[in-house]
């Protein structure tokens, strides 16, 4: 059985975000990158897949030459081969612009189950699993908690508002992993000495049918205009809390008659 | 002149309130676009929704009544919105950012090729072209964006509990059956639904989230008390998750929920990065933590430096009394 995992290689979740001088994007000098938290559930179940039934794990993702890092640390996790579609100075795409040259990456790999975060912690468009799916027209669950295998079928436990759906599907299909489905490994030594041997494929948008001049920059279906930092919030207002009975109740007249949330 | 149409969300024949939500703010789109306002429902034997829709504005109501949509599925409600955009051919599309709603908009948008605006917190229309702002980083910045004016539909997925939900003058409400073929590969088979009265925290409009600080999940009991009295849902840091105290579905911040309620209250969390991102958007914060030098206490509105083990009981009772 053949697995495809897409990562997003975003700002670490520690990071400081800072407005770059252009006014609508961050300011990158400073910010380290990670693998999304979340894609990494989604390898660490493939990989577990594949080590219980067989087959491959191929990395994909779509980004400049630094995300090749991400790529590699999967490869030192156990992933067997890593795809990059280079983004290198192309103007910005939208979540669909970069599905598509996902699935365009996608369609020329063996896949059985194509597995990713249920969102990355950048852009946190949270679109992707199901643009996926509909892109490559497969099935998928999203905001996966844990898993049962049939023989040509899966057994998705989907995390809902105050309740959990039970989906099944047939194989090929597409899984969003949520936090929950298991614990991601660390590489092993040997994993990183392997990984460091191994070549990236780096493919250009046009290699999987995408062109670049339709999905980006001015073309993008959807454009960020301007970023900027949340508003400041007013300074404190600390009640003293002596006497918690009287501190409550100060709060509460507060919550009530002041901030008229109660 | 573009027409309006708003995915509504409905689960055991019941309206979800965040599609209330969506169809005011579809009102309010359609009186500037100067288009009709259509709202499109599945599910099996939901046709009786219609006049609840009416009485927030909709002229037109399509309905995809089908036995086999009576549990939802991705494959199937995405066909029945699509067979409403075929017949109603709006300009501008609103589903809930629900996790139904950010489920079947992307699948949509993908078939159709079209942007979407994903979990924004206003939207404005400039031109025939909607402007949203949204929270991105998780909540660590707030982009404005926009859909590109050629496309022949632009799509907003508004977040829950930001737009207020109010009754205008009522529309027709006409219900039009769609008739459309389904095949659904990935089937629902079983819905488990939690403890009865439990509030998800994305959807909440007041959360009380408990820390590092509650020292064990023996003392849940004790928020889940300011819960119930408050009429909020029970929320949770990262450590507390982490610390294997509660499930991760009440995390809030940055790898779990971001959340912008009318009320916060935070016990016993300190602040990291994560949960500030997450929780940053709220309109008012309450932090309670031992710690006066808690980097929690940067974003509060109120704050009492104290031991929550005291204060906590304390709030319940006096919200008990001030109810009463």
């Amino acid at each position: 059985m053949n697995h495809v995992v897409c990562i997003a290689y975003v700002p670490d979740t520690e990071t400081k975000i800072k407005i770059g001088a252009d006014g609508r994007s961050i300011e990158e000098a400073d910010v380290k990158w990670i693998v999304s938290p979340y894609d990494e559930y989604a390898l660490e179940e493939a990989i577990k897949a594949r080590e219980a039934k067989g087959g491959t794990v191929t990395v994909v993702t779509y980004g400049p030459a630094r995300a090749d890092v991400g790529l590699r640390e999967c490869l030192a996790r156990g992933a067997d081969e890593a795809v990059r579609i280079a983004s290198d100075g192309l103007g910005e795409a939208d979540s669909l612009g970069v599905a598509m040259a996902l699935a365009g990456a996608v369609r020329a790999l063996p896949c059985d189950v194509l597995w990713l975060g249920n969102k990355g912690v950048g852009t946190d468009a949270q679109v992707m699993v199901p643009m996926l799916a509909e892109l490559l027209d497969l099935p998928h669950a999203n905001l996966v908690t844990k898993l049962e295998w049939k023989d040509a079928s899966i057994v998705a436990y989907r995390e809902i508002e105050g309740a959990r759906e039970v989906v099944e599907m047939p194989l090929p299909c597409v899984v969003g992993a949520q936090k929950g489905l298991n614990e991601p490994r660390y590489s092993s030594l040997k994993g990183i000495m392997a990984a460091k041997k191994k070549v990236i494929a780096v493919k250009k948008p046009a290699d999987v049918g995408v062109d670049p001049a339709l999905t980006t920059g001015e073309k993008a279906a959807v454009r960020w205009t301007k970023l900027e930092l949340p508003p400041a919030r007013q300074a404190v207002k600390l009640i003293p809390a002596d006497d918690p009975a009287k501190a409550a109740d100060e709060l509460v007249r507060l919550l009530r008659d002041e901030a008229k949330v109660l | 002149m573009s027409n309006v149409l708003v995915f509504i969300e409905q689960r055991d024949g019941k309206i979800r309130k965040a599609s209330f939500e969506a169809l005011t703010l579809g009102r309010e789109v359609a009186a500037k676009t100067g288009g009709a306002l259509g709202a499109v429902v599945a599910g099996s034997g939901i046709a009786g929704l219609a006049p609840e829709l009416a009485a927030y504005g909709a002229a037109k109501v399509f309905v995809a009544d089908k036995p086999e949509l009576a549990l939802y599925s991705c494959e199937g409600y995405t066909a029945a919105l699509d067979a409403a955009v075929t017949a109603f051919a709006p300009g501008i599309l609103l589903v809930p950012a629900t996790s139904m709603g950010k489920d079947v908009a992307p699948r949509l948008a993908a078939r159709r090729k079209v942007g979407l605006l994903s979990d924004v917190m206003s939207l404005e229309v400039e031109g025939g072209r909607l402007v949203a702002t949204r929270l991105v980083y998780s909540g660590k910045a707030r982009a404005t964006v926009t859909a590109d004016l050629g496309a022949s539909l632009q799509i907003a997925t508004p977040r829950p509990n930001v737009f207020p939900a109010s009754k205008g003058a009522a529309g027709a409400g006409e219900v039009v059956a769609l008739d459309f073929a389904v095949t659904i590969r990935a089937k629902v088979v079983k819905m488990d639904v939690a403890e009865t009265g439990e509030i998800d925290v994305a959807e909440a409009d007041k959360i009380v989230s408990g820390g590092r600080g509650i020292k064990g999940p023996e003392n849940w009991p004790m928020l889940k008390a300011l819960c119930h009295e408050m009429g909020a849902a029970l929320g949770a840091s990262r450590a507390a998750v982490d610390a294997g105290w509660i499930g991760h579905e009440h995390q809030v911040g940055q790898t779990g929920k971001v959340v912008s309620p009318t009320l916060y209250v935070a016990c016993g969390i300190s602040g990291a990065i994560q949960h500030m991102a997450g929780m940053g958007s709220s309109k008012v914060i309450v932090a309670i933590n031992k710690d006066a030098d808690a980097p929690i206490f940067k974003v509060a509105t109120y704050g009492i430096v104290g031991d929550m083990f005291q204060i906590v009981p304390a709030l319940t009772e006096s919200v008990k009394r001030a109810k009463a």
